[in-house]
């Protein structure tokens, strides 16, 4: 049977040359960073040539301002709440984010409030797209931070962040993005566009899991989140994750330097699966066709519950998902499907392909080729569906 | 969340899908807003039960357990399907993630729906027998209203 991992917005494989590129470091030169002998200095050596290489592919302007972190949601919580905590010092007790971040800023937000923030989410409309008017409109002489992602996990719409960016470098408000899922996706300069913060992970570019980092332009001062030893300038505790550190480095170059490449690749396979999969009566696109990750497909069958659609694509040996990965046991629908005005009873319908180096036209002939006949088998069963054709009748 | 080997098994091989057209009770219970819908089609004949049938929109869950609540009726007497509870159908389906428990509720209320649309149609009451059809037992605490 055919296997296709079609969920690279969850996880993504670990490259072979960045295993190697790893391997030493897990092995040989296992020598802790902050020692002054010589596999200590050659460890070190590798974590300080990393982060001139990610400053480098990201535009930043030193080194000194990348911070290495256990991943994405250690980058998002430590921005979020180093900023805002520093900055209610200042009399500033206002954050302004969207409806749809990924829960690592939304569930921080909320914690805020409970500090005592006031939190603005902005509507992402139909599209899922963030209006610059709208943020622009929402800043006030209270407002801390303005923390809005990249790009959306669920549905890959990519947000007009250089125009976010402007507008908070014109009102003196700091502004954060998630760019978990743009990086290596989307050319990004954080200086071109104004980004303060940034927040990345390897393993969403075929890196390893638990190593991210925290782009923080100087000058910004952030308070401490994760007090102990004087590791990365004393700005973040913990012996460095030194394997980790270097396949980052090396996955973020690799992906980076083919990037135009596979994102031509990737939107035509994209495109075609997506015009394939509309001619399903009852489905719908979720999100912007247009400004949208290349290798995300986030569709709805009405009639139909996402789980079962997910079981049964397994069962032909597709892996997809409904929602992001952490919002599987909910027993409610994605917030980002809600965010963007789909009802309960659609958005429960959801299916998330999303695709990377290692997909190929075949993969998108299979699907083409199994999930209409899955959902017209759920649909046989659904007593919703039936429902639905009565209607349809009845009009 | 994993299921048990059973759970995938009534999930890839439903037993009992479709519909009854003469059928003696239809039961429909569930809410699409919450992503669940069953509807339970029984043929009574005497005291007997002897055809039951179920279309169901909803999870993996949701399917095995209205599977599996058709197989633990079918051939038995009313009074015994009357005792069908959501713990039987679980067990028979060795367990069920706790977030799926609901599912198997929703099995049980669907054949108690189906009984009590029985009893209607013979002009019985059928509250005091089968008692209240509950139309939802988890609090619809998707969190969406607080954004
Ligand atoms: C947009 C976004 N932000 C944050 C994260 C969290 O990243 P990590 O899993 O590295 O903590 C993810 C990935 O799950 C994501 O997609
Ligand atoms: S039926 Fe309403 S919450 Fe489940
Ligand atoms: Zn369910
Ligand atoms: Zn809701």
């Amino acid at each position: 049977m055919r296997k296709i991992y079609a969920d690279n917005a969850a996880t993504t494989s670990l490259h072979p040359l960045v295993l190697e590129k790893m391997m030493p470091y897990l092995t040989t030169v296992y020598g802790n960073p902050s020692s002054l002998y010589a596999i200590g200095a050659e460890a070190k050596e590798a974590v300080e040539s990393s982060r001139e290489k990610i400053a480098k592919l990201i535009g930043a302007n030193s080194p000194n301002e990348i911070y290495f972190t256990s991943g994405g949601s250690e980058a998002d919580n430590w921005a979020i709440k180093g900023v805002c905590r520093a900055l209610k010092k200042k009399g500033k007790n206002h954050i302004i984010t969207s409806k749809f971040e990924h829960h690592a800023v939304l569930h921080t937000c909320k914690a805020l409030e409970k500090e005592g923030f006031e939190v603005t989410y902005l509507d992402v409309y139909e599209n899922g797209i963030v209006k610059v008017e709208d943020v622009k409109n929402a800043i006030k002489d209270t407002t801390a931070l303005v923390t809005i992602m990249y790009a959306n996990n669920e549905i890959g719409t990519i947000q007009p962040i250089k125009e976010i960016g402007m507008v908070c470098r014109e009102k003196g408000v700091v502004f954060h993005t998630d760019a978990v899922q743009a990086v290596t996706q989307v050319p990004i300069n954080v200086e071109e566009e104004c980004i303060d913060l940034l927040s990345l992970t390897a393993h969403k570019f075929h890196g390893p899991k638990g190593c991210g980092a925290l782009y923080c332009r100087r000058g910004i001062r952030p308070e401490i989140l994760i007090d102990g030893g004087a590791q990365e300038r004393t700005r973040r505790a913990g012996t460095e994750n030194v394997a980790g550190i270097v396949g980052l480095a090396e996955a973020l170059e690799l992906a980076i330097s083919n990037m135009e490449e596979r994102n031509s690749r990737l939107t035509k396979m994209r495109d075609r699966l997506i015009d394939g999969l509309l001619k399903i009566e009852r489905s719908r696109i979720n999100g912007d066709r247009v400004s949208r990750l290349p290798g995300n497909i986030n569709m709805c069958f009405e009639g139909i519950e996402g789980e079962s659609l997910l079981l049964k694509l397994d069962f032909a040996g597709i892996s997809a998902s409904s929602g992001s990965a952490c919002t599987s046991g909910d027993l409610d629908p994605s917030h980002v499907l809600l965010s963007i005005g789909l009802p309960h009873e659609i958005a429960h319908g959801s299916m998330r392909l999303s695709f990377s180096d290692d997909n190929t036209e075949e993969d998108v002939d299979y699907i083409l080729e199994q999930v209409p006949v899955i959902v017209d088998y759920l649909r046989m069963m659904s007593p919703l569906w039936e429902k639905i054709k009565e209607e349809e009748r009845n009009n | 969340m994993a299921y048990t080997e059973k759970v995938m098994d009534h999930f890839a091989n439903p037993r009992n899908v479709g519909e009854i057209p003469d059928a003696s009770g239809i039961g429909e219970v569930g809410n699409s807003k919450c992503g669940d819908i069953m509807k339970m089609y029984i043929k009574v004949e005497g005291n007997v039960i002897v055809d039951c049938k179920f279309k169901t929109f909803g999870c993996g869950a949701a399917i095995a357990t209205s599977s599996m609540a058709t197989e633990l009726i079918k051939g038995k007497t009313i009074d015994e399907a009357l005792k069908l509870t959501n713990k039987a159908v679980m067990e028979a389906l060795d367990g069920l993630p706790p977030v799926k428990v609901h599912c198997s509720v929703l099995a049980e209320q669907a054949i108690k729906a189906a009984l009590a649309d029985y009893y209607t149609r013979q002009g019985i009451d059928p509250e005091p027998i089968v008692g209240k059809i509950q139309e939802c037992d988890h609090d619809h605490g998707c969190g969406c209203s607080d954004f």
